[in-house]
């Protein structure tokens, strides 16, 4: 596979009904963590130029609240977890009881402990539906956490898929909690180009 | 507030004052920034990596810190700069994540700044002033008639170099 850009319509598909599945378990893992209902939006997939993945989250100065997971294995790559900084805080709430939280822009060490673990359980439930529907092993790293702008968070994560090419494909979803109150946050999935080709070949459509 | 024009990530862009340069969201990237006082023409390259040769693909020269120096130059150039009285500086760099037993992956931020001075060495071009390293995001503007370098941070603070 020479460039993301190369890929077919049918094989997008595919890699959208596969972040579907990924993200179906992800929500109903963090909604028994939290004890309410968690919907999420269907998957959007996409190929674009670096430049142009800060807009999707808000522009590049958006302050958001990371927790960022690589992927080794057979078939390695990156999970990104992005929550504007006010749904960060929203989030936390619900899993700390804890209201003053929302008082403050930053994050203490127990809250972004608790964003960490959000995401550990995100991005392993999300891996799991992978390894079943591809049959590949995905091991994911302790996830590192990071509150600050969304071009900077996205550029330290984004190199890594930049000595491939220009062009990065992400998966993204929204999730949204029932609760009393909005909270959104993104979930990106971002594979490298080789694993994108070994993804495909499992799921049978290998260009 | 004048014109500013904006540099994504992996793209470089020259202006003659009195429009502006200026990078939202620095992290692990570095934002190289020339200047010719004289002619008041400016440069700003937005790289997010160190070395075109570590690259399969490097075609695209403002993403990556050797390239993107020679570039920036014939650019100003063009725009009627002269080399010998081209200054730089520079700001980025972070380590935004800190991980458990960082590899040298995770250095990232620091190999960039390296590999810009080295860049901006081979150029001959010397560096007036840095901002980088600590582990938080920079957005920068570079005002094209003072030469002046605008840092803001989310915490920790704003200043000029």
């Amino acid at each position: 596979m020479k460039d993301f850009q190369s890929l077919t319509n049918f094989q997008l598909d595919a890699l959208r009904e596969m972040g579907n599945i990924g993200a179906g378990n992800a929500a109903t893992a963090l909604s028994e963590l939290i004890g309410e209902r968690v919907d999420m939006g269907v998957p959007h997939i996409d190929v674009r130029h670096f430049s142009e993945v800060p807009e999707i989250v808000g522009g590049s100065e958006s302050f958001v609240a990371s927790i960022y997971i690589k992927i080794s294995g057979s078939a390695p790559g990156e999970i990104l977890l992005l929550f504007p900084v006010e749904d960060a805080k929203q989030l936390l709430c619900i899993l700390l009881k804890e209201h003053s939280i929302l008082s403050r822009q930053t994050f203490d060490p127990l809250e972004s402990s608790a964003l960490m673990e959000v995401g550990n359980i995100l991005a392993g439930s999300f891996l799991n539906a992978l390894a079943t529907i591809t049959s590949l092993k995905y091991i994911p790293s302790v996830p590192g956490f990071c509150a600050d702008m969304a071009g900077a968070i996205l550029g330290a994560v984004l190199h890594d898929v930049g000595i491939m090419g220009d062009h990065v494909l992400y998966i993204k979803t929204d999730l949204h909690f029932q609760a009393t109150k909005h909270v959104g946050g993104y979930l990106f999935f971002l594979p490298e180009a080789e694993s994108l080709e070994t993804i495909l070949n499992t799921l049978g459509v290998s260009g | 507030m004048g014109e500013v024009l904006k540099v994504g990530i992996a793209e470089l862009k020259v202006a003659k004052a009195p429009v502006n340069l200026s990078s939202a969201g620095l992290g692990s990237c570095v934002g190289i920034c020339l200047y010719d006082p004289r002619a008041r023409i400016g440069g700003l390259a937005h790289i997010m990596l160190p070395d075109s040769n570590q690259a399969r693909n490097s075609v695209n020269k403002a993403k990556f810190a050797d390239t993107a120096v020679p570039v920036l130059v014939s650019e100003m150039l063009k725009l009627g700069a002269v080399k010998e009285r081209i200054i730089a500086k520079i700001a980025g760099g972070a380590q935004m994540f800190v991980f458990p037993g960082a590899s040298d992956f995770m250095r990232i931020g620091e190999r960039n700044v390296d590999a810009t001075k080295k860049a901006l060495a081979v150029e001959k071009i010397p560096l007036a002033a840095q901002d980088t390293g600590g582990n938080y995001g920079r957005t920068i503007e570079l005002c094209t008639t003072t030469g002046k370098l605008y840092i803001r941070t989310i915490e920790h603070g704003e200043r000029y170099i």
